[in-house]
């Protein structure tokens, strides 16, 4: 793999315009990752998802070379359709569009940044690779009190051109105090077996609220791991949905951090796994000050021998009394071979603090299905009754009404 | 208030922290062969006994100190420990408590365990371990009427080889972890237990573990075994001279529950803590594993940890039998720079197989706490059920409390079910106790007292009268 990504390296390196300064510092990214490779289970974070076996097992060889000189056409009939919205397009990892068709033109920045880098706390060896191989990186900043009229849906796109490919992309948001902004991302596969590696970074200040739905919910052969930073500042909201559904493999990871009073983070997901899917989500929310608030629901319904994996750790530094967290993670397994595997971890150090999680894993219950099936539904029926009322209680904690409506539309979930 | 008030003056100072003057007979400093040889000679152990030795010997050559635990603590010399130290009179064993060396009686007297008394009174069989040796077992003669062989395991490997060759190294192989490893290597001494098919041990039985000399590891082994539809209580208890220098423990236990059988182990531990500034204290670094071999098996680890500088342990159950049951009651209590990372392993291998873990943390001072605890259903593991609960409270904010479970589900017909929360005593609950006239620290030891209940419920009556009273003592400080 080593003699892959230095020949990689150096064609798109060959093609951008760089300083001689930040190609060292991309050269150091990927000695970094020559180093320590593709993640495995010996890393207490990939434990239960060790990706160095995943991608040789799933993938074998990769590239990490994409020629982006040529433009990929816009599919146009992947776009969502009933919902007002602006866009970005991605196509194979290549920013094709980006459109804020709706919005007030001078309230909206787009910042080229693809010289810098930034470095991510809790990372891992993916970060560098990122950090070695994006080569466009914009920022989307929000103005002071400016608030989104319609939704941002990114359209994560990639058609069968590419395979046995890495496709690195990074974005960066920044919100301004006051501002809103809400962002689906939208994912759509038509190619097979490759690995995509995303990384976000937002920036709340104070009062932004920023909510953000990650769908995947197309069947699709590829392996996705996507990073959230979140920093936020006083009396900020961050709200995230995961939806995680139609990738072989998919590991999400959102770090939080509570830097301001008042601050309050939100991350909901559901599971909805078959085949021999393995999905994780991991989510670290760090409560570095006083007054600040989390709340995680995380539910799985896992059929066939497909696997689910829940790493959530609420870390509360010593001046951060009366934080508030929550977490509560729970799975249904409908067969035999399907498996789910938890690490809910609380590190406390304040004492003023009201923290807890709770877990639980089983069977659907008897009961349930013996009262609906004698009130005349089949056993199908009563089944798919009792996951969607199980599921419904997670879409329901979506705040915004139309996204709501869109996702429940999106896995069929009745009220 | 006046007798309290002393009684807790005098608790409050680690009372156990004396130290008796005693001729001693050490093995040379430092780990290899040779001293592995010296341990194996002086016990007059058999050949295969020497090759177990050697064996785990060998294979802790080619591990790693494990450096993944929460508690850091500088990297420990295992060249500059004694590795056997006994009392130069028990060279030749004594034969009864009358020929004891006086000094040693006094120093369990001190300690309260009066060992004469204790056999003419009718109460618990007690298993006295000095360092490095076993050097008094209580109520023998009682014991062996009913089959039942209570000995130091040093005695056993001579008298019931059979028992010991079958069953020692079944549940913690010498291929276990670091610590384990180097206990196979040069554990000392310990107890062995061995109930007989369908008996039920009259009396709890009972070991008191003391480290006396400086510089000494103490690496005891204990292993019961409880034949089918036996039953038996086991209690342990621990104390250490205060030192400046960290004391190094690391024990093996390993309990084997055959059909029907059920093995109550309780434990507590009050190794020396160490002063207010953390210096010294014991690193109490003990793996405990439990295997319910047979059917309708049941092995239940009750815990209360107050002492040791650094407490690192899981006691484990597995439970391979059908049906069988595996329960983890625990309380942890660190004061002033005491940490502990401790939990438990609950595996479940059989159909039907139960689990129940309740731990309660209570962390002041600048102390460190971390549950950690592994539920793991395997897919044969039909119909298995667990339930954890663990629930931490935080005096001051200087301490830490974290809670790590592991918790893997394999089993579609399984459930498991798991909660933690994180608190402080609440103002409500402390007024309301001043309001009735209670001071301050009497009021949170009754909210403590309170929030152990369900673990100090699980002790026998003896231990939980004492374990009562040291969950208040060892909270002595933190409040105000």
């Amino acid at each position: 793999m080593k003699e892959q990504l230095q020949k990689d390296f150096d064609n798109s390196i060959k093609n951008l315009s760089l300083s001689q300064k930040d190609i060292e510092i991309k050269k150091f990214c990927l000695d970094n990752f020559i180093d320590k490779g593709f993640p495995n289970r010996k890393e207490e974070d990939w434990k239960f998802s060790d990706l160095n076996q995943i991608i040789k097992n799933n993938i074998g060889e990769l590239s990490f070379y994409n020629d982006q000189t040529s433009t990929n056409k816009v599919d146009t009939s992947v776009f969502v359709d009933g919902l007002e919205h602006n866009k970005i397009v991605f196509i194979n990892g290549r920013i094709e569009k980006i459109d804020f068709e709706y919005e007030k033109k001078d309230q909206i920045e787009i910042i080229d940044q693809s010289e810098t880098i930034n470095e991510f706390k809790n990372s891992n060896s993916l970060s560098d690779l990122n950090n070695a191989f994006t080569n466009k990186c914009f920022k989307i900043l929000v103005n002071n009190g400016y608030q989104l009229k319609k939704p941002l849906i990114i359209y994560h796109t990639t058609n069968s051109k590419i395979w046995s490919k890495n496709i690195n992309l990074r974005l960066n948001f920044e919100l301004d105090k006051d501002s809103s902004l809400r962002l689906i991302d939208l994912f759509n596969d038509t190619s097979e077996k490759n690995f995509l590696n995303i990384f976000y970074n937002f920036e709340l200040k104070e009062n932004a609220v920023l909510k953000n739905y990650k769908v995947d919910k197309f069947e699709n052969k590829n392996i996705k791991y996507s990073f959230n930073n979140i920093d936020q500042d006083k009396n900020s909201i961050s709200e995230t949905f995961i939806l995680s559904s139609g990738s072989n493999f998919s590991k999400n990871e959102i770090n939080c951090n509570l830097n301001g009073v008042y601050a309050s983070a939100f991350v909901n997901g559901v599971f909805s796994l078959n085949n021999d899917k393995h999905h994780e989500i991991r989510s670290i929310i760090n409560h570095l000050t006083e007054n600040t608030k989390s709340y995680q629901l995380i539910k799985s319904v896992l059929d066939e021998s497909s696997k689910a994996v829940y790493q959530g750790k609420i870390y509360v530094n010593s001046d951060a009394q009366k934080t508030d967290g929550y977490q509560l993670s729970k799975a249904i397994l409908l067969n035999k071979e399907s498996e789910f595997n938890a690490k809910p971890e609380l590190e406390i150090y304040a004492d003023d603090v009201k923290c807890s999680h709770g877990s639980a894993s089983g069977s659907l219950n008897d009961d349930s299905i013996f009262y609906l099936m004698s009130r005349g539904l089949s056993y199908q029926q009563s089944r798919e009754l009792l996951i969607n009322g199980f599921l419904l209680d997670v879409v329901e904690k979506i705040t915004d009404s139309e996204i709501k409506n869109l996702i429940k539309n999106m896995i069929g979930i009745k009220e | 208030m006046d007798n309290r008030q002393k009684e807790i003056n005098n608790l409050k100072d680690y009372k156990y922290g004396f130290s008796t003057d005693i001729e001693n007979i050490q093995a040379p400093k430092g780990l290899n062969e040779d001293v592995i040889k010296f341990i194996s000679n002086i016990k007059k152990e058999p050949a295969w006994m020497l090759e177990f030795r050697l064996k785990a010997f060998e294979r802790f050559k080619v591990l790693k100190e494990p450096d993944w635990q929460k508690p850091k603590f500088p990297k420990i010399d295992y060249q500059d420990l004694y590795y056997y130290s006994a009392p130069k009179s028990m060279k030749n064993k004594p034969k009864s408590l009358d020929e004891l060396d006086p000094k040693l009686l006094e120093t369990y007297k001190k300690l309260g365990i009066p060992l004469q008394e204790q056999a003419r009174l009718n109460g618990i069989a007690v298993d006295a371990v000095f360092d490095s040796v076993s050097v008094a077992t209580t109520f023998k003669d009682e014991l062996t009427k009913q089959g039942i062989i209570f000995c130091p395991i040093s005695e056993a490997i001579q008298n019931h080889p059979e028992l010991v060759k079958k069953y020692l190294g079944s549940v913690i192989p010498t291929s276990d972890h670091f610590f384990a490893t180097l206990n196979s290597a040069v554990f000392t001494d310990g107890s062995f237990v061995y109930i007989p098919e369908g008996v039920r041990c009259p009396m709890e039985l009972s070991t008191y573990f003391r480290i006396n000399a400086s510089n000494t590891g103490q690496f005891e082994r204990t292993l019961i075994i409880a034949d089918k539809g036996s039953y038996v209580s086991y209690l342990e208890g621990c104390t250490a001279p205060m030192r400046d220098e960290n004391q190094l423990h690391a024990a093996n236990v390993e309990l084997i529950a055959l059909d029907d059988a059920e093995i109550k182990y309780s434990t507590v531990q009050n190794w020396y803590p160490g002063d207010k500034d953390g210096k010294g204290g014991i690193y109490n670094f003990v793996t405990k594993r439990g295997l319910c071999k047979g059917k309708n098996s049941k092995i239940s680890w009750t815990q209360v940890e107050t002492g040791s500088a650094i407490t690192w342990k899981y006691p484990s159950c597995i439970l391979k039998g059908d049906n069988s049951v595996g329960e983890f009651y625990s309380i942890a209590i660190t004061n002033n720079h005491q940490k502990a990372d401790t939990g438990t392993k609950m595996i479940h291998l059989g159909k039907n197989t139960k689990s129940k873990i309740i731990s309660k943390g209570i962390s002041a001072g600048n102390s460190d706490m971390t549950y950690r605890g592994l539920v793991d259903i395997s897919s044969k593991a039909k119909n298995s059920n667990n339930y954890t609960q663990c629930d931490s409270l935080l005096m001051g904010n200087k301490c830490g409390a974290h809670t790590v479970p592991y918790i893997k589900n394999k089993n579609s017909e399984s459930n498991i079910a798991h909660e933690a929360t994180t608190s402080k005593i609440s103002e409500e609950q402390l007024h309301y106790c001043q309001q009735r006239g209670l001071n301050p620290e009497e009021a949170v030891g009754l909210i403590v007292n309170g929030f152990c209940k369900e673990v100090l419920q699980q002790l026998p009556m003896e231990f939980a009268v004492e374990a009562q009273k040291l969950v208040g003592i060892s909270l002595e400080g933190s409040v105000g």
